[in-house]
């Protein structure tokens, strides 16, 4: 990180793009879209023309796979990213859990620090609740998340 | 006269505040929307302190002290635009999307025979890089009647391209709207060409001239187009007021698009019968206020001098489009030569996100827009998802290009050294 020379804007900035979400933006996780899939769906942020195509695999009720593809800013991309990571393996009642934790975070304003038992690395996105612009970018893939977990299930 | 950039910014009280922890604001969002000087606010606040009735109702002073100043902002913005026919011309909307729609809707309520009826078969001509409040108005009013839409594409280096003008407006083309000035290129479109073609068939002629009117002078008879629609808000009036400007013959022929109060000239149980222009297209009581501060926006226009805007902000096109050819990263998308461009410059700069750049740089206190601008197809033409967009406007100088140029500079580090 560069020398905190511009003070407490720099500081608000560094709240946003916390390492940790720079890295799964350079180094995203489970991109690249598995060619079986569940159920798959493409949301847009319509305003800003972010996009997130995500599949899901589930054996019975656990997620086996979630893959994504996209493009869009450094905050929605980690956010699916780390989104991927966190939810892959979990049940669909767990996972239900954790978005409800993230979006419920996400709508904190600042206030909240978030819960690292519960969202792990993903509670790096609690800076951008201050920022009132930026927490679509970081719902983007969340959201996704909850349609196509309601698709694969009405399928199967 | 040249203008002095010091004295007009102690006319914008914004201008006092800082952001982001104590930064100047370095505002380079005229595009999207302009700020306003006291004079504007003043108007605006001393219409309810002082005047406020329903104009062209009520029979009190003060309804007609109300009317009185909302028909004199329309002879403002009539003599601003060289109306050949005078304030009849003017229509007040609450924006320029109104405008467009207005037309796109009035046109499809066009019984047979009236000259503005389309039917399968006809043609509605616009461009590649139009916003999406010229584009889908369109392509709706297409889609209801069975006309076709075309348009013209752009060139890599973002200009129209007119190589093929005879075969995009054919001799079916009813409907030609394009931009004056592209929200997101800058480019100043070559108007006469298209003019003449589309005359030559029977077209009429629509200008979206929301980029174009707050920044030059635009004289619609000169121009020789059929109607012109611009927004209050960019052109240092408040929000919620539009202007269309239409031929007072083609007004008169035009149906009406929104229906009730202050628009008929008489009603029974089963029909009404419309005013005369522009009361037609004016039902319910309108954004009074709004409209006299727009006047009063315009008059300010008018006192520095519209020939001093458009130089003013040539010169500072020229200094800052100089500037980010240094920024080896940096690619502006659009013309890239200071000539038939405004200054509204987009931009991308390496593969960092558009959304990251304006993030840094509002960090630094520079308020830009970034994402498609709502001209999507226009990003994709480009192949670029998104871009950042910094638009200039009096109140700028060359001081808030180069706090840009650090801050561009200050994001390359951020996002690359990370």
């Amino acid at each position: 990180m560069p020398p905190n020379i511009l003070g407490v804007v720099k500081m608000e900035l560094d709240s946003l793009y916390q390492e940790v979400i720079l890295d799964h933006y350079k180094h995203p996780q489970h991109k690249g879209l598995n060619s079986t899939f569940d159920a798959q769906v493409h949301h847009v942020n319509t305003s800003c023309g972010d996009e997130v195509t995500l599949n899901i695999n589930l054996d019975g009720y656990c997620i086996t796979s979630l893959s994504w593809d996209g493009q869009g800013c450094s905050i929605s991309q980690a956010s699916v990213s780390m989104m991927s990571d966190l939810l892959t393996g979990k049940t669909l009642e767990e996972a239900a859990f954790i978005v409800k934790n993230f979006i419920d975070l996400m709508g904190s304003k600042g206030t909240s620090i978030g819960d690292p038992l519960i969202l792990e690395d993903a509670v790096a996105f609690a800076g951008v609740s201050k920022f009132p612009g930026r927490v679509k970018c970081a719902l983007l893939g969340w959201m996704a998340y909850k349609d196509v977990a309601i698709q694969a299930q009405a399928k199967n | 006269m040249s203008i002095s950039v010091s004295q007009i910014r102690k006319d914008f009280p914004i201008f006092e505040r800082t952001v982001r922890g104590g930064k100047s604001l370095v505002y380079l969002d005229s595009g999207a929307t302009s700020q306003k000087p006291i004079s504007v606010i003043e108007a605006e606040s001393n219409f309810y302190k002082l005047h406020n009735a329903a104009a062209h109702r009520g029979a009190h002073q003060l309804a007609e002290e109300a009317t009185d100043a909302y028909e004199g902002a329309r002879q403002i913005v009539a003599d601003f635009l060289a109306a050949p026919g005078g304030a009849d011309e003017i229509i007040f909307t609450k924006s320029a999307t109104e405008s467009l729609n207005l037309l796109a809707y009035a046109m499809g309520n066009a019984p047979i025979g009236n000259r503005f009826a389309l039917e399968r078969g006809d043609r509605i001509v616009v461009t590649e890089m139009e916003h999406h409040a010229n584009l889908v108005p369109w392509q709706q009013l297409a889609s209801r009647t069975g006309a076709d839409l075309a348009w013209f594409g752009i060139t890599d280096e973002g200009r129209l391209d007119l190589s093929n003008i005879d075969e995009i407006i054919t001799r079916n083309t009813k409907i030609v709207s394009l931009t004056h000035q592209s929200n997101v290129l800058g480019t100043i479109n070559p108007l006469s060409e298209i003019i003449t073609r589309a005359h030559e068939v029977g077209a009429i002629v629509i200008l979206d001239a929301c980029q174009s009117v707050p920044h030059m002078a635009v004289n619609v008879e000169t121009l020789g187009i059929d109607f012109l629609a611009f927004s209050g808000h960019k052109s240092l009036g408040p929000t919620g007021v539009g202007i269309l400007w239409g031929r007072k013959d083609l007004l008169d022929e035009l149906p009406p698009f929104l229906y009730g109060g202050s628009m008929v000239r008489s009603v029974d149980m089963t029909g009404a019968t419309w005013s005369a222009v522009p009361q037609k297209f004016e039902a319910g009581v309108p954004n009074m206020a709004q409209a006299v501060g727009l006047g009063e926006a315009l008059t300010y226009l008018t006192q520095l001098g519209m020939d001093n805007v458009s130089a003013h902000e040539h010169a500072l096109t020229g200094y800052l489009l100089e500037k980010m050819s240094f920024i080896s990263d940096l690619t502006v998308v659009g013309p890239t030569k200071n000539l038939s461009r405004g200054g509204a410059i987009s931009f991308t700069l390496g593969n960092i996100h558009p959304h990251d750049v304006g993030q840094y740089l509002d960090s630094q206190g520079v308020a830009v827009r970034t994402g498609h601008h709502c001209a999507w197809p226009l990003a994709k033409r480009m192949q670029v998802p998104a871009t950042t967009r910094a638009s200039l406007y009096i109140y700028n100088d060359e001081s808030d290009c180069d706090v840009l140029i650090e801050a561009i500079q200050g994001a390359s580090k951020y996002f690359g050294s990370r």
